[in-house]
Formats: structure tokens, sequence, C-alpha cells
């Protein structure tokens, strides 16, 4: 049910952002890449903070739940911060005509991915799924101060070597450009919680799964023992 | 490059990786759920 | 708390002291490196005259990486750990005990590299004051940020390789403001170098305070 209105507002998305809305003043056509760059952001963003909230509920109230949360929003949130450089490169190489620029946003969006594939390691790396929800949580929790302070140094870094800034178009987007803008956020939102629900449902499986591997085990050794 | 062509470029890899990752998890959901009993399966 | 970091710190630097692998091994690295750097660049003096701050720091953060793997591979071994756990001592003050300790090896660390940049590359050190407060808040910090995430990684089977993919990204703002410090300093320009020097700060109190009040869950799991 969600999937099909997910995939129909996807469709929608892409109809309005390729072929409906009017090409802009400055940007030309390459504003419809920032139809997905901006709603993909978001949607990291908005995961992002779910690995935190997930992270604080699991110390402060050993939740097991919270646990699978954060870690599947922490996989998505790799996901789409990858895609976010990705569509933020190819729009660089549009208007920049460079596809790597050592501008603030993007260095930090790239530290924030490598933090995040440090979460998901720690998370990869232990069995015990006791320990492994601890760490991954402090891990996760470390996650925003890191993400905060990276951000701050790397400003400051840039602003410090580089006299002239980059030139970054704010046009005031109107009309049918804004409604294609807020309509690819809230699809980003509805994908990113379809997204979540699977990806939540099989870390529970997988957990499940690992449990009853244990008991069977277990059940074996004792029917050995007892024969 | 036209303008045409980095926008193309930019929504294909996005609809590609959503794509290929809906489909991992889908497919290795549906493996594990086959190898869990039933009332496994449900986590609400 | 500071009685029993003391007790820490100083059984730590014991071992060391008896063990001499810091002194055998991860020194001659540091130093290594520094070559290394010249026959990577060049040996012409410009270069790594200009990239010495930048330079200076990478080393100190690739022998600190190997300073906290040193620090808790002593515990790992003969169940350490567990014997720590049972100590009755406060995670906390175990916490900065280690701390402590791996701050004053890189401390003494960074003295002799001093020495080596100045010899091999030819730099002169200027802004005294400026290089000596940052070296020591940036140690700090990764001092801090390291017993922290070694500990994370001190019971997992990979953790050779989990610890620097953890704790290099994390570090990147510490060799972000230490270099711009250092080289506010070695510039004549030290007014530049000490808001630098504040986000180091900012950075060593963030890690200390959670390395405090977490490391205790994290030793119960490990």
């Amino acid at each position: 049910m969600l999937g099909a209105v997910t995939l129909a507002a996807v469709a929608v998305l892409a109809l309005l952002a390729l072929v409906a809305s009017p090409d802009d003043v400055e940007l030309g056509d390459t504003v419809r890449l920032l139809y997905v760059h901006v709603p993909v952001v978001t949607a990291a963003y908005l995961c992002i903070l779910l690995v935190t909230v997930g992270s604080m509920l699991v110390l402060w109230r050993k939740s097991p739940w919270w646990d699978l949360v954060a870690s599947s929003a922490a996989e998505l949130a790799a996901l789409l911060t990858a895609l976010t450089l990705l569509t933020g490169s190819v729009w660089g190489a549009s208007t920049w005509g460079t596809w790597w620029e050592w501008d603030p946003r993007l260095t930090s969006t790239a530290m924030l991915f490598l933090l995040l594939l440090g979460y998901l390691a720690v998370r990869r790396a232990t069995v015990d799924h006791r320990a492994r929800a601890k760490r991954s949580a402090i891990v996760g929790l470390l996650l925003l101060p890191n993400v905060v302070i990276v951000n701050r140094s790397v400003e400051w870094w840039r602003s410090l070597h580089q006299s002239a800034t980059l030139f970054r178009p704010d046009p005031a987007i109107e009309g049918l450009q804004l409604f294609t803008l807020v309509f690819g956020i809230g699809t980003a939102l509805l994908l990113t919680v379809w997204l979540l629900l699977h990806r939540f449902r099989l870390a529970w499986m997988q957990d499940r799964f690992d449990e009853r591997g244990l008991e069977d085990a277990l059940a074996a050794r004792r029917a050995e023992a007892a024969s | 490059m036209s303008q045409w062509g980095y926008v193309l470029l930019g929504w294909l890899l996005t609809v590609a990786v959503v794509v290929t990752y809906a489909a991992v998890i889908i497919v290795r959901g549906r493996a594990l759920s086959r190898r869990l009993p039933p009332e496994d399966r449900r986590w609400m | 708390m500071f009685r029993d970091a003391a007790l820490i710190a100083a059984k730590d630097l014991r071992v060391e002291a008896r063990s001499r692998v810091v002194l055998n091994q991860v020194v001659p690295f540091a130093l290594l490196v520094l070559l290394l750097f010249a026959f990577a660049l060049d040996p012409d003096r410009g270069v790594l005259h200009r990239a010495t701050p930048g330079l200076y720091w990478m080393t100190v953060l690739f022998t600190g990486l190997l300073a906290v793997q040193r620090a808790f591979a002593v515990e790992a071994s003969d169940g350490v750990i567990d014997s720590l756990r049972l100590s009755g001592l406060d995670p906390g003050g175990i916490y900065l005990g280690k701390t402590a300790a791996v701050a004053l090896q890189l401390v003494a660390l960074e003295v002799l590299l001093a020495v080596g940049v100045a010899v091999l590359y030819g730099t002169r050190l200027n802004g005294w004051w400026l290089l000596v407060v940052t070296s020591l808040v940036a140690t700090a910090g990764i001092a801090a940020a390291g017993t922290l995430y070694g500990v994370l990684a001190v019971g997992v089977r990979v953790r050779e390789t989990l610890l620097p993919l953890l704790l290099l990204p994390v570090l990147a703002p510490v060799l972000i403001a230490s270099t711009r410090a250092f080289e506010a300093a070695l510039g004549d320009t030290p007014a530049e170098g000490w808001r630098w020097v504040g986000l180091l700060a900012v950075f060593s109190l963030v890690y200390l305070a959670a390395g405090i009040f977490g490391f205790g869950s994290l030793m119960e799991e490990s």
C-alpha cells in the first residue's frame, strides 16, 4: 500500500521535475537536478536525526527496538549521503564545471559519509547483540557532535584560504518550481519511511533468526547429551 | 555534455541506487522470512 | 576519580617503561614517516618547509593511532580488562588515566618530532607559546577520542582495521585546527591561531566528557 503510493509519488515527481516545471532563468535545465538533490539531502538529515534519537533511547531505555531503528536509519543515511554527494557532484559539474570543489558543505558531507561508514562497521564487527547495541549507540550519539565540529572546522578552514566564494545562486523560486521542490521533499520522506520499514523488518527478522539459531544449537546439544 | 545530459545522469544514478537498494532489502527479507517460523515473521 | 586516574596512568606508564614498545617501535616509526614524506614530496626544502605543519600533524595522528592501539593491546591480553572491571576503580577514572598515559607518551613523541622537523625540514620554529599550547590541547583531544574509540574496538575481532576507520574521520577537525594553528605560529601571525586552539579545546572537552560518562558502559560489554 505505502509502496504503491510511494511509487506513484516518484512517478509524478519525475513528470513534474523533468517535464512540467519550467527551466530556471539562471540555472537553465540544471535546476531539475535540484528537485532530486534537495529531497535526498532532507531525507538523509532526517535519517541522521533518527540515528541520534534511536541511540539516545537505546542508552537511556535499553530498548532493542530502537537499536534496530537506529541501525536501519544509519544504513539508509549512508546511502542517501552517498547519493547527495553524487547528485551534488553532477550538479557541480554542470554549473561550476568541476566534479569536486573543496567547498565546506561538500567536504563536511564527505566526512559525514565516512563517519556513517564507521558506525556501520562497528555494527558489522560485533556479534553479540547487547554489546553491539551499546557500542553502536555511543558511536551514533557522537555522530552529531562530530558532524557539528567537522562542519565548523571545515567552514573556518575554507574561509581562511578561499578569498572568492563560489557562485552559489539562490534564485527566488516560486510557482510550479516551488511546488515541485516541496513535492519532491514529500516524496523523499515517503520513500524513506517505506525503505526504513522494510529495512527494519529485515533487521528484526535477522535478530530473531540469530536467536533461533542459538536456541536450535542449544537444543541440539541437549538432545545429544540426553541420548 | 549538455545540461540535459547532466540532469539525466543525476536522476538515473539516484533511481538506480534506490531501486537496487530496495530490491536487495526485499529479496533478503523474503529469503529470511522463508527460513523463519510464521510467528517470528511479523514485528507488529 | 582522579586518584584512580593517577593509579591507572602510573600503571600504564610503568608497563610502557618496562616493555619499551613505544620507544623501540613507535618512535622509530614516527621518524620513518618524516623521512618518507621527504621522499614522497621532494628533498627541496621549500616544499617541505611550507608543508611542515600538515606533515607534522599527520605523523602525530598516525603514531597516535599506534599508541592508542598499544594502550589497549596491553589490556586485551591475559584478561586484564576483566580484572580492571572487577577492581572497583571508577570507570571515569580508568578512562582519564588511560587518556593521560596516552597523552603523555604523545607529548614526548611530539617534542622529538619537533626536533625532527627542525633538523630534517629546516623549519624555524617561531611563536613558541602558541606551538606549545596547540600541541597540548590537540594531544588531549587525540588521546581523549582515541581512548574512547579504542575501548569500543577492543572486544572486536577486526580492531586493527576498525580503529583507524572510526578514529581518523573523528580526528579530522583536530588535524585541520592544529595544522592551521601551527601555520599561524610559524608564519608569525599568532592572532589567527588562537581561535583554532579554541576549537581544539571544545573538541577535547566534548570527548573527555563523553569518555568519562560512556566508558563504564562500554567496558562492561567488551
